[in-house]
């Protein structure tokens, strides 16, 4: 005789709360595995998530440094929530932020010697059009070639990649540089003002914090937006309705690949202060999670970049305690989406637990 | 100047050499396509099967151990992608880019100590008759057993795809799972069956790199070569026989790009390098722009999810 102890319904109506606690299951699923990855590797798993998760942010400079990592992450994630809810894949983001930061290096060398308010606005504005024209490349071949997006604004980022690469070490390189391939630091006012003594975290917070409200004014207070939204539940309701798709997908991409350029950008004038090769620890990638940790909603984003730029903190923590590679905080960035796509399942279905019933045994 | 014949076969074979990653990556992920599902964690399962092969290899010091157990692990982390997408609903894209992400941080932290350690030799077949006769020598012989089974894969594909009664459940379920279901068809069975086998691909895909190709371990040594692999199968509009010609074209930038860059053409070395990738958003946009004749191989449930209700 088969008894069923467990039911599986689907559920009528998505709840809210478990559409805002779900990430947070994931999270905690996230550390009982990397525990358990820790244990494996011969760690003490409580150890070794404390050094992960504690240590960094146990003082001022380690919360300074949380919102340094944050405030690009949160950028570029806000302006990814515009193409992932109108179903637009640009997971070129990565591409994006390098061309933005190659754009906006650019002027600040131009600029070299010149002194004035006036220049680290340029600097800001020129770098968010290259991050924008260059999510262009995607979205216009989407449009009119019916091209891929995913794949080219994938491909695009190993261009950009390359591009930077040969500037810094062929033109643009540091006349007085002994040939190490970076540029010149840019000057005193081509750089971010610093918001403490001592501290890194730089008035890029404030550009990331402005583009989190804009958009939210923009995601749910305008036409626009509600049109993203349509078109990203249901395509037929949005031709039916007679929005424009194309324009629609040109707009989403130009967002995200501006607030990736001013991403791009925030790191070259803020933290770094000159171009080199790794502008960019793999921001636009991450930015992916972060998207979808913080539900594609502005507010979540904020909560998301933190928890998530925490996983980069702790990787370096861990690999000057743990000699464990930088690269273990992807480990924790991709279990962090795994169980938080996994837990979506508790939004869609019930799970009823039955027992048993004395008179079916 | 002589024209050297001999070289230009040795060419040939290196671009062969070159092209197998992306002919075994492309090969598997075509059939997990084409039944509908789209894993975009091709570059996280092949970097894992790198290492994996890689480390199976210097532990247990047998190259077929490696060899399995790098399509084994590959093999794993698809069913990770198949839990997830097949019993759990997630979405596909989304899920696949976590594969990456996770698959490139695993194999950083499993390969922390492999870093640096020679690869062994592999044994590579008909030496002697590579030798011996100029120009189709260097082209035929002289490789490794997995290249041979590369080159013979997709034709095995095509065929078991379009005359085999398995392939045409794997056609109908990709393109209408719901009429394949109502025909008594386990359609998530299928899926998670072919997403097996395109994770034991990409893994051994991995291997080929990490044993044969570069032997040893290096960082993030795939290098975009699963996206390129993904890309190929839209170029190839899902057919087998055409991912072969695509993966050669690709070799053969890659080949020819070392060797421009060798000879020391005065072109910058990373524009050479940028050149796969440029080349594939090139071809991607020349074949996408008949949208009818993608429509008529593309899988129409491609990256739908599949609910039945019980």
């Amino acid at each position: 005789m088969e008894v069923q102890l467990i039911k599986i319904e689907k559920r009528n109506d998505v709840s809210r709360s478990i559409y805002f606690l779900t990430p947070v299951l994931a999270i905690f699923l996230t550390l009982f595995g990397g525990g358990i990855i820790f244990y494996i590797l011969g760690f003490n798993p409580i150890e070794a998530l404390k050094f992960f998760f504690i240590t960094p942010i146990s003082d001022l400079y380690g919360l300074s440094e949380l919102l340094v990592k944050a405030t690009p992450l949160c950028l570029i994630a806000i302006g990814l929530s515009f193409c992932f809810k109108s179903n637009n894949w640009n997971i070129g983001a990565e591409g994006q932020l390098i061309f933005g930061g190659i754009v906006g290096g650019g002027v600040a060398l131009l600029f070299y010697n010149h002194d004035g308010f006036y220049v680290l606005p340029i600097i800001i504005l020129s770098g968010a059009i290259g991050g924008m024209l260059f999510a262009m490349i995607p979205a216009i071949l989407k449009t009119y070639f019916n091209t891929n997006e995913i794949l080219v604004s994938l491909m695009l980022v190993y261009v950009a990649k390359l591009l930077l690469d040969y500037l810094v070490v062929g033109p643009w390189s540091n006349p007085e540089g002994f040939n190490f391939p970076e540029t010149r630091q840019f000057s005193e006012s081509a750089r971010m003002p610093i918001l403490f003594d001592g501290l890194r975290i730089h008035a890029g917070i404030f550009i990331t914090l402005i583009t989190v409200f804009l958009s939210w004014l923009i995601l749910y207070k305008t036409y626009l937006g509600f049109q993203i939204k349509v078109s990203g539940l249901s395509l037929k309701t949005a031709k039916y309705a007679g929005y424009k798709g194309k324009t629609m997908i040109i707009i989403v991409f130009m967002v995200s690949g501006a607030c990736a350029g001013l991403a791009g950008v925030g790191e070259i004038t803020g933290p770094i202060g000159q171009l080199h090769r790794n502008i960019s620890p793999d921001y636009g990638f991450t930015a992916i999670i972060v998207a979808f940790l913080g539900r594609l909603n502005p507010v979540g984003i904020i909560f998301a970049s933190l928890i998530v730029a925490l996983t980069y903190l702790g990787a370096e923590t861990a690999q000057i305690f743990l000699q464990v590679p930088k690269y273990t905080g992807q480990v924790f960035q991709g279990m962090i989406l795994f169980f938080l796509l996994g837990s979506d399942y508790l939004l869609f279905f019930k799970i009823k637990f039955l027992g048993l019933k004395k008179n079916e045994l | 100047m002589s024209f050297d014949l001999n070289f230009i076969g040795i060419l040939i074979g290196a671009i062969m050499a070159s092209s197998v990653p992306l002919i075994l990556a492309a090969s598997g992920e075509l059939i997990t396509e084409r039944s509908g599902v789209l894993n975009l964690g091709v570059e996280g399962m092949m970097i894992i099967g790198a290492i994996s092969g890689f480390a199976l290899m210097v532990v247990t010091d047998n190259l077929f151990f490696a060899v399995v157990g790098s399509m084994l692990s590959g093999l794993i982390l698809s069913l990770i992608f198949g839990l997830l997408t097949q019993s759990l609903l997630t979405n596909h894209v989304a899920t696949g880019l976590a594969l990456t992400i996770f698959g490139i941080g695993m194999s950083a932290m499993i390969g922390k100590n492999f870093v640096g350690i020679p690869g062994k030799e592999f044994p590579l077949l008909f030496l002697n008759l590579k030798e011996s006769i100029p120009f189709l020598g260097p082209i035929f012989f002289g490789h490794s057993i997995i290249l041979y089974f590369a080159f013979g894969l997709p034709f095995l594909t095509n065929y078991f795809l379009k005359k085999t009664k398995t392939g045409l459940i794997i056609r109908a379920v990709g393109d209408s799972p719901t009429s394949a279901s109502n025909q008594g068809i386990n359609v998530t069975l299928v899926r998670y069956s072919c997403i097996l086998y395109g994770g034991a691909m990409c893994g051994l895909a991995g291997a080929y790199l990490s044993l044969i190709y570069t032997p040893q371990w290096i960082e993030n040594m795939t290098g975009g070569r699963g996206w390129i692999a993904l890309a190929l199968v839209v170029f190839a509009t899902w057919s087998p026989i055409k991912v072969l010609i695509g993966a050669l074209i690709f070799g053969g930038i890659t080949i020819l790009q070392l060797h421009m860059q060798a000879v020391g053409l005065r072109i910058p070395v990373q524009l050479l390098s940028a050149l796969p990738y440029i080349m594939t958003i090139i071809v991607l946009v020349v074949i996408s722009r008949d949208s009818r004749k993608i429509k008529l191989n593309t899988p129409t449930s491609l990256g739908q999810i599949f609910y039945k209700e019980k």
